[in-house]
């Protein structure tokens, strides 16, 4: 799963170094496009944009969908950023509830030696 | 100086914390297993919350209860569930009941020259469970939505 996280990582970055996608994320923020308005923004073929709006796909950060002849692109949910942002707010609650408990564990440490009757272990 | 805390995506049922403390096992389990010393740690005082009550009746087949305040809450947030699995100073396990598709926490204790590697892992019981719980920015063991803008708001300071 790590290196599956790791994978999606690589695939975002890759996306991201090129200042066409770039654009293309950009110009998506906005609102939808289709392939065709994408290929005119960018003065590309229709085979070039599709090229990076499929680069973009893979990593997660747009989808597209098929209504007749037209393909629509729209920015994607963004999970990967989503996810890794919860996780660190997760990780900062624990570690914020792990430093009050590491006190806690520092006063019984100091109540067992001023009366080693009480500790529960030699 | 306080050892660092891991936080992962272990899987797509499973959640994994770790972090070492400075003190033997049997300690870390006490202040995990008496409602005297958990609610001293379990809210840290930047939460905005407060505790209402904390019934903890740690040993297998015990369940707890913990009743929280915070002054934008309508009313008090009660967490609730079952322990599993309470083997003394080592390994404790427990469901959280308090919404559907909640996961099942198991927090162990591993001790070596006096320091204690803590472990907890938070299994949900579907993927979808817990990327719904990743989207509402709820967790398991903390709850509401409203609890994660708090401290949304809170953490984002720090970053």
């Amino acid at each position: 799963m790590v290196q599956f996280q790791k994978a999606n990582l690589d695939a975002s970055f890759a996306a991201l170094s090129d200042p066409t996608r770039r654009g293309i994320l950009e110009r998506l923020g906005q609102r939808d496009a289709s392939i065709t308005e994408l290929a005119d923004r960018f003065r590309m073929t229709l085979t070039g944009i599709k090229k990076h709006v499929g680069v973009l796909e893979q990593a997660g950060l747009v989808t597209t969908a098929k209504v007749g002849r037209v393909r629509t692109c729209r920015l994607g949910a963004r999970r990967l950023e989503d996810e890794a942002a919860w996780i660190e707010w997760y990780r900062q609650l624990w570690d914020r509830r792990f430093d009050e408990l590491d006190s806690i564990v520092e006063e019984l440490k100091q109540q067992h030696a001023v009366n080693p009757k009480e500790s529960q272990e030699p | 100086m306080s050892n660092p805390t891991t936080a992962e995506r272990k899987s797509d049922l499973e959640l994994v914390v770790t972090r070492t403390f400075n003190g033997p096992a049997h300690l870390v389990f006490e202040a995990w297993t008496r409602p005297d010393l958990f609610q001293r740690w379990w809210l840290p005082a930047e939460f905005g919350m407060t505790f209402d009550s904390c019934q903890l009746d740690a040993r297998t087949g015990g369940s707890y209860r913990l009743v929280f305040n915070h002054p934008d809450f309508p009313q008090p947030m009660a967490f609730f569930g079952k322990y599993l699995e309470v083997v003394p100073n080592s390994r404790i396990v427990w469901t959280n009941e308090e919404s559907e598709g909640g996961p099942v926490t198991t927090v162990t204790f591993e001790e070596q020259d006096g320091t204690t590697l803590l472990s907890l892992t938070e299994r949900y019981p579907t993927k979808e469970s817990l990327d719904e719980a990743i989207a509402s920015g709820s967790t398991g063991t903390a709850g509401a939505a409203q609890q994660f803008e708090l401290l949304d708001e809170l953490l984002g300071t720090l970053v």
